[in-house]
């Protein structure tokens, strides 16, 4: 086989030099410029330090940090999706308490940096499907919620996890027409909790998380519809009975406890088998378990999906 | 009078089509949010519905105002409210559903709010066409106005296809709600009073 040798590189191919100092100089200068930018918009992100994990979604393009900043749910700050971005800067995140009880050996009252701690962030990127049929593609950064359960040692009348968003009116002046039960509350079983894809989130896109993304911490649980992942949380209860939930409060009909993303489970009032990618012009399939059926549908063994939705 | 020139309709035909330029316009510019076809589903319903009230409001401001002449604008706005229910209509067949028919059959025997959102668009088809001059001769003035009163049907079905759809804010389709609600009234109350002072006038022969 004949290797070709490649031709040697012409002059006039050669950047002279005062070109590419300008280049350098003009790169030099671009991480002001984003910072100030940044320091407009998110007063308080902070960049944060994660591992990659080999349990990321690599295969999807992720969504832009303007989509999944911009469109959100969050009803204490609006119910229309742009006025959480508009509204949550009144969101005091520091200083921020969770408080751990119920069923565990060690009660505790954590500050969000020791929840921080509990073990090394990690960035996972995950699928994020909305029970209202939009989904993105989200670099969420946080640590498994395994880890913290781990530490404070459940009793064996442990059989669930009860989680609550913080719930401050002066804070949240629109909450009073979020049309919902507050303060939010969620929850799950504990084998759910368990699962490593299962993340106390606290940043997203290499920063800490935007108020209105739910910061300072916030659940993921990628398998499930986006409200399963409640926001600003500030107690953690483990509990021997299934937890009510807020938005089975509000319409037990159409929103049940386990709400695992399922094509073939319609929403009483809309189809469940498309979804939009935001970004995306064609509507494309929702998957089963969100796509991470491989890891999680053995918790579901035996379980009737349509009748536990 | 100012409502009788002719440039008035102008005026008012360019006006109801601001909407169009607004979303247009943004929608040229990337403006329209995380989900574009969302915001237009969104703007072109509610535009409907504005349209619906604008146009029912017509004859209960003519007459409370006096301003009989306000009736040159009525069929107009009418027409209006329809062409955004087409546009409504049109984002749904094509950006969201892209025409999978079987699945649009399915929406709208399945599905209450999609149900009320067709049901109301049904409504106003045979009024657009029948909305000529030629129209109400053909079909006789009572039968025509009677044939009319099936706007206030539309509007209602739309109210109901809004408030059906929302999850749990339900301000904006209950003050729709109450727009179309009070507009009937009145009308109810107006033609009441009408047909008492009418009353005593012998029939005429036509």
């Amino acid at each position: 086989m004949l290797i070709k040798r490649s031709p040697d590189i012409r002059s006039s191919e050669i950047t002279p030099k005062e070109i590419y100092l300008n280049r350098r100089r003009f790169l030099a200068g671009l991480p002001l410029v984003g910072a100030g930018l940044i320091s407009v918009s998110e007063a308080h992100a902070a960049k944060l330090v994660a591992a990659k994990s080999p349990l990321s979604t690599t295969s999807e393009k992720v969504s832009s940090f303007e989509d999944a900043t911009t469109y959100n749910n969050y009803y204490e700050f609006g119910t229309a999706k742009d006025q959480p971005a508009q509204n949550a800067h009144t969101l005091k995140t520091s200083p921020w308490q969770v408080s751990v009880e119920g069923e565990i050996a060690k009660p505790k009252v954590f500050d969000i940096d020791a929840i921080m701690k509990m073990a090394p962030l990690e960035e996972r990127i995950y699928r994020m499907r909305c029970v209202e049929g939009w989904s993105i593609v989200v670099p969420w950064i946080g640590l498994p919620l395994s880890a913290l359960i781990k530490q404070v040692e459940p009793t064996s009348k442990a059989k669930y996890i009860a989680f609550q968003s913080l719930y401050d009116r002066k804070q949240m002046p629109l909450s009073d027409r979020a049309g919902i039960p507050l303060p939010y509350v969620e929850g799950l079983r504990m084998d759910e909790a368990m699962h490593p894809l299962a993340i106390l989130c606290v940043g997203m896109y290499g920063e800490t998380l935007p108020n209105q993304n739910g910061a300072p911490v916030r659940l993921i649980v990628p398998w499930k519809y986006g409200f399963k992942g409640i926001k600003s949380i500030v107690k953690i209860r483990f509990v021997e009975k299934q937890p009510p939930i807020t938005w089975n409060i509000a319409i037990s009909r159409e929103y049940g406890f386990y709400s695992n993303v399922n094509p073939a489970v319609d929403h009483p009032r809309w189809s469940q088998a498309t979804e939009r990618r935001l970004g995306e012009f064609r509507k494309r399939d929702t998957l089963l378990f969100n796509g991470y059926g491989d890891q999680v549908a053995s918790l579901y063994a035996g379980m009737d999906l349509k009748k536990n939705y | 009078m100012l409502l009788t020139r002719r440039w008035t309709k102008v005026v008012v035909f360019l006006l109801c089509l601001a909407p169009v330029a607004v979303v247009g316009w943004a929608g040229y510019n990337d403006k329209l949010g995380a989900n574009p076809i969302e915001y237009i589903t969104h703007a072109t319903g509610d535009w409907t519905l504005r349209f619906l009230c604008i146009t029912l409001a017509i004859t209960p401001l003519r007459k409370l105002l006096k301003l009989a002449d306000l009736i040159r604008f009525r069929r107009m706005l009418g027409l209006f409210a329809f062409f955004y229910g087409c546009l409504h209509l049109t984002t749904y067949v094509w950006l969201d559903k892209f025409f999978d028919w079987p699945e649009i059959v399915k929406d709208i025997a399945k599905r209450p709010f999609i149900t009320a959102g067709f049901t109301s668009w049904i409504l106003m088809l045979p009024l657009a066409v029948t909305s000529t001059t030629g129209w109400i001769r053909r079909i006789g003035g009572k039968r025509w106005r009677a044939l009319h009163r099936a706007v206030y049907f539309s509007a209602i079905a739309g109210v109901v296809h809004y408030y059906w759809l929302v999850k749990s804010d339900v301000r904006k389709p209950v003050m729709y709600g109450t727009i179309v609600g009070v507009l009937l009234l009145l009308r109810i109350a107006l033609s009441i009073k009408d047909s008492r002072k009418a009353a005593p006038r012998p029939a005429m022969i036509t």
